[in-house]
């Protein structure tokens, strides 16, 4: 086309306008630490498998759970799920039933056979396990899958510690925990039952690089209850072990049982002297209701089932059938708790004591190295070890919570610190990532889904109480996870961004152009799980 | 506008979610940080443009929008575009579907688009000439409440009670004192024209949809768009969405639809809110909470909304002045 002036300047696109310097504050993508993830004992990535869950992926989720937890069935009943505490939907219309998604996921792989994704090379290095509870065998499974090789002694019959021997099969069958314990030694861990290891002194432990001790607190703790002619008095950990060892012969406690202690195990003792025939049961504790150690739901399936919770009390003395019981006046103001002068006198058939269990500190009585805190726990640094090198220990004998999913948690951090020890590398400073907050959502874009528990009707047997979702449920509840602090794909940002600065690449992830982002801050306040954090722009 | 779960990236089914939009109103413009009107015309033409697999000319009316889009020699649309007047925007568009028509070209769609300003003031001229000829163009109003462009002046869209450069308040007097607006969205009604829908940012699917269905119509077709502007409104740039959720919210941003002078449906409000806590959100109604504000100012657009909720059947509810 002929030029009808002396200059043309041809229109240009505005592409060439780079509006990015206007900008002081940039936006970023973040992948924040969700709240559920943080409490998990086991830091299980419980927003990744619910991602899969939800797609209908269970295999693949499944695969996610047991990098962190090789039990997720067993967890699935009987861990106090800390998780559904901190869940951000907890604020929002209930948490997400994070715990019997496990479960239901965990009963599929049994159903379904699934094993163990292959172990690492084999590394040469032998470790051995003292104990086999759910400490012992999480670490060997973990240690296994660095590719060690792997025994764990176990000085009773069978495998899984309190799991088997304290946690009573109302709440987790027999077939279940086996399943479970089976596949760890289909895995190629080596479980020898029935072999007490006497300390650390012993012969065997010569052969191996590494030592795990995780032999758990099986000794009542001592009371001052003064007890006189013939009390009958029962401990409630040798309870349970003889309801597994020896179910045909129990000791007798008649009608009236009264339980003395607050925890998970008063509780259960409680529950299992109901269902073997016990007409009544009471429970007695020092303080309030709601400072029971005892999980709420555990306490409030208890009153359910009729039992009598008689809080502020404390057994002075047991003569024979007759229990002498200290009232307790509790000052909530100061939370000073005190004797009132009242008494009590109730009459039991049997008491049955659960007031917590000591471990055997013995086990290390020839390593003056290893210390022992004034609450009978073992030290350990941060990679679980003692001060002994190469010894290791984890479980209800370190400081800490007692439960499965502690125990397991200790498991996965040792298994990373014997790694590096036997073979003599440093371990990585792991940075952790913020943890996400409700604050930081945005949940205009989530609709109300309350969550749906299930269950069967309670028929007071040692039948298992809880059920798993179908397929279908297992979907919807998974879905109703906000995926807190991670990108799940919504492109909010990217629709909302009105500099059109946000990149959607074919594979649907996501980049902030940063030639035209001005700043402004809409894609992050609009993200609805706070996946985009504003922070100073550092520019040259 | 909500999910109840994840979603999954093929569930997509908005254009400005896929990763291959159009973008007609392409990076580099100068729009400010967070500008609402900068989302809404690439949303909308957006639409437009994969609906009639872009095929569409655009003729724009002076004002922000034409302003920071075409810094010459820079322009950021991806489409054809052309710019004359402030007022004269549908007489433009007019002309182009005419010498369209005249060519035998019924495939090309042609938009005609402009600010508040332009579509309730300077140009109700030339825009209900538009509609009472029948054109064949689809109009669109950025509706952000003021002459932005210049320094935030009082439009016929600008609220009651709403500071701006020229309703500055003081003790005597309360800002803008038109009682109820401008209302085109009615009067483009009482034209009779086959469509008109009202959009917000805060709703993309809508917002596309409405667009979608306007530009397969014939005749002439006006789509309002609510479009918050942080400068003029004074809120922090981040807040552009949120601003423009809670007026539909609260009611004072009706979303509905009319076809031939009448009301054909309407967005139900999920979670009604009194005005109060879409006008604090904003300086230019900071006065209206001030130590010298009348009783009763809040009231005035609490009724305004209540009377938008009553006549668009917004909600089963209405919050009390
Ligand atoms: C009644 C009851 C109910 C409970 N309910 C729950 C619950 O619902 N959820 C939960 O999370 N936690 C629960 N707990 C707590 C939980 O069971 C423990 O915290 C957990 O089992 C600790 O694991 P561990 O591996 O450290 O020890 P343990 O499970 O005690 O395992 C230690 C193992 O080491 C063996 N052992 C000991 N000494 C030797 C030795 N010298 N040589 C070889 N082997 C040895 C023992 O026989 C035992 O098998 C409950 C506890 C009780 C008592
Ligand atoms: C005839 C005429 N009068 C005045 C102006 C100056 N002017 C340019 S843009 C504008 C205001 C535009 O306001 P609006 O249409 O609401 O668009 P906004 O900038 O708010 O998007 C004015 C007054 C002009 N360009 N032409
Ligand atoms: S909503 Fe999901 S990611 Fe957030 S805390 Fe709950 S389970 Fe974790
Ligand atoms: S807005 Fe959506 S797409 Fe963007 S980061 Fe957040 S979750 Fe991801
Ligand atoms: S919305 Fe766009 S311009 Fe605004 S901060 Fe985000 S990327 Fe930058
Ligand atoms: S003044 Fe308002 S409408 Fe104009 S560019 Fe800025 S934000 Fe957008
Ligand atoms: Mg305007």
């Amino acid at each position: 086309m002929p030029k009808t002036f002396a200059t043309v300047i041809e229109a240009g696109t505005s592409l060439g306008n780079h509006t990015g310097s206007w900008r002081t504050i940039k936006p970023e993508y973040i992948a924040g630490l969700p709240p559920c993830s943080a409490t998990c004992p086991a830091g299980e990535n419980i927003q990744l498998w619910l991602s899969l869950a939800k797609a209908g992926k269970f295999r693949e989720a499944w695969e996610v759970m047991v990098r962190d937890n090789p039990f997720p069935a067993i967890m699935g009943r009987i861990c106090y799920h800390s998780c559904e505490k901190t869940c951000c939907r907890g604020q929002f219309d209930g948490s997400v039933n994070i715990n019997m998604i496990e479960r239901s996921i965990g009963d599929a792989a049994i159903t379904n056979g699934w094993k163990f994704a292959d172990s690492a090379q084999n590394s040469g290095k032998k470790i051995i396990v003292v104990g086999a509870g759910p400490g012992g065998l999480s670490a060997a499974y973990f240690l296994r899958k660095l590719g060690h090789e792997v025994t764990v002694y176990e000085s009773r019959a069978k495998p899984g510690g309190m799991m088997r021997y304290g946690v009573p099969r109302y709440r987790l069958s027999t077939e279940v925990m086996d399943a479970e314990i089976k596949r760890i030694e289909d895995y190629g861990v080596k479980i020898i039952c029935g072999n007490k290891i006497s300390g650390i002194h012993d012969d065997i432990i010569g052969e191996f690089d590494a030592l795990y001790a995780a032999i758990g607190a099986h000794r009542a703790s001592k009371t001052d209850v003064i007890m006189k002619n013939g009390a009958a008095v029962i401990d409630a950990i040798d309870l349970f072990r003889r309801l597994e060892e020896t179910p045909m012969d129990l000791p007798s406690f008649g009608q009236k049982v009264f339980v003395y202690g607050g925890g998970n195990t008063a509780v259960d003792a409680a529950r299992t002297a109901l269902r073997l025939g016990a007409e009544s049961v009471k429970i007695i504790y020092r303080r309030t209701i709601n400072d029971m150690p005892a999980h709420e739901i555990e306490i409030n399936a208890a009153l359910s089932e009729g039992i009598e919770i008689l809080c502020l009390r404390t057994i002075n003395s047991i003569d024979g059938n007759s229990i002498l019981v200290d009232k307790m006046n509790y000052d909530e103001e100061f939370e000073i708790l005190s004797k009132s002068g009242d008494t009590e006198v109730f009459q039991a058939d049997s008491v049955i004591f659960a007031i917590g269990q000591a471990m055997d500190t013995g086990f290390f009585r020839d390593f003056d190295a290893i210390r022992v805190t004034e609450k009978g726990r073992i030290e350990v640094d941060r990679n679980m070890m003692t001060q002994e090198e190469g010894i290791f220990a984890g479980g209800d004998i370190v400081p800490g919570k007692r439960s499965v999913t502690t125990a397991i948690g200790h498991a996965k951090k040792a298994a990373r610190g014997i790694d590096t020890y036997v073979r003599g590398v440093t371990m990585p400073n792991k940075t952790k990532n913020d943890v996400a907050h409700f604050k930081k959502l945005n949940t205009v874009y989530y609709r109300k889904d309350p969550r749906i528990n299930v269950s069967r009707p309670n028929d007071l047997s040692f039948h298992e109480i809880g059920v798993s979702y179908s397929d279908r449920e297992i979907v919807r509840q998974a879905s109703r996870c906000f995926s807190c602090g991670n990108c799940f794909h919504c492109y909010n940002c990217y629709e909302y961004c009105p500099d059109n600065a946000i990149i959607k690449h074919l594979d649907g992830s996501l980049e902030i152009n940063y030639n035209y982002c001005k700043g402004c801050g809409i894609c992050s306040s609009e993200c609805p799980c706070g996946a985009i954090r504003m922070v100073a722009d550092e520019k040259g | 506008m909500s999910y109840s779960t994840l979603k999954d990236v093929e569930e997509f089914t908005t254009v400005q979610s896929s990763h291959d939009r159009p973008n007609t109103l392409t990076s580099g413009h100068r729009g400010c940080q967070g500008c609402g009107e900068a989302l809404g015309a690439r949303c909308a033409i957006d639409a437009a443009h994969r609906e009639t697999n872009g095929k569409i000319i655009v003729v724009n009316a002076t004002g922000c929008l034409e302003v920071f889009t075409c810094y010459f020699p820079e322009n950021s649309w991806n489409v054809p575009w052309l710019h004359s007047l402030f007022g004269n925007a549908p007489a433009v568009a007019t002309g182009v579907a005419a010498a369209l028509r005249r060519q035998g070209r019924d495939d090309v769609r042609v938009i005609a688009q402009g600010g508040d300003g332009s579509t309730f003031d300077i140009g109700m001229g030339c825009l209900s000439g538009m509609f009472d000829r029948n054109d064949d163009v689809l109009y669109i109003c950025y509706d952000n409440q003021a002459y932005m462009n210049t320094g935030v002046q009082r439009s016929g869209a600008t609220p009651p009670l709403a500071r701006t450069a020229t309703t500055l308040p003081n003790k005597s007097y309360m800002g803008s004192d038109s009682q109820t607006g401008k209302n085109v969205p009615k009067i483009a009604m009482a034209h009779g024209i086959p469509y008109i829908a009202t959009a917000s940012i805060a709703n993309i699917p809508d917002l596309e949809e409405k667009v979608r269905r306007a530009i397969g119509i014939h005749g002439a077709r006006y789509v309002h768009i609510h479009v918050p502007c942080p400068l003029g409104w004074g809120y922090p740039t981040s807040e552009t969405i949120k601003i423009a959720r809670l007026a539909i919210q609260c009611g004072l941003f009706p979303l509905f639809e009319a076809e031939h002078g009448k009301q054909v449906r309407s967005t139900q409000i999920e979670d009604l809110i009194p005005v109060e806590e879409y006008l604090r959100s904003q300086k230019r109604f900071a006065h209206l909470f001030g130590k010298n504000a009348p009783a009763d100012a809040i009231g005035v657009l609490q009724n305004i909304a209540n009377s938008n909720i009553e006549l668009y059947r917004l909600s089963g509810g209405i919050l009390n002045a």
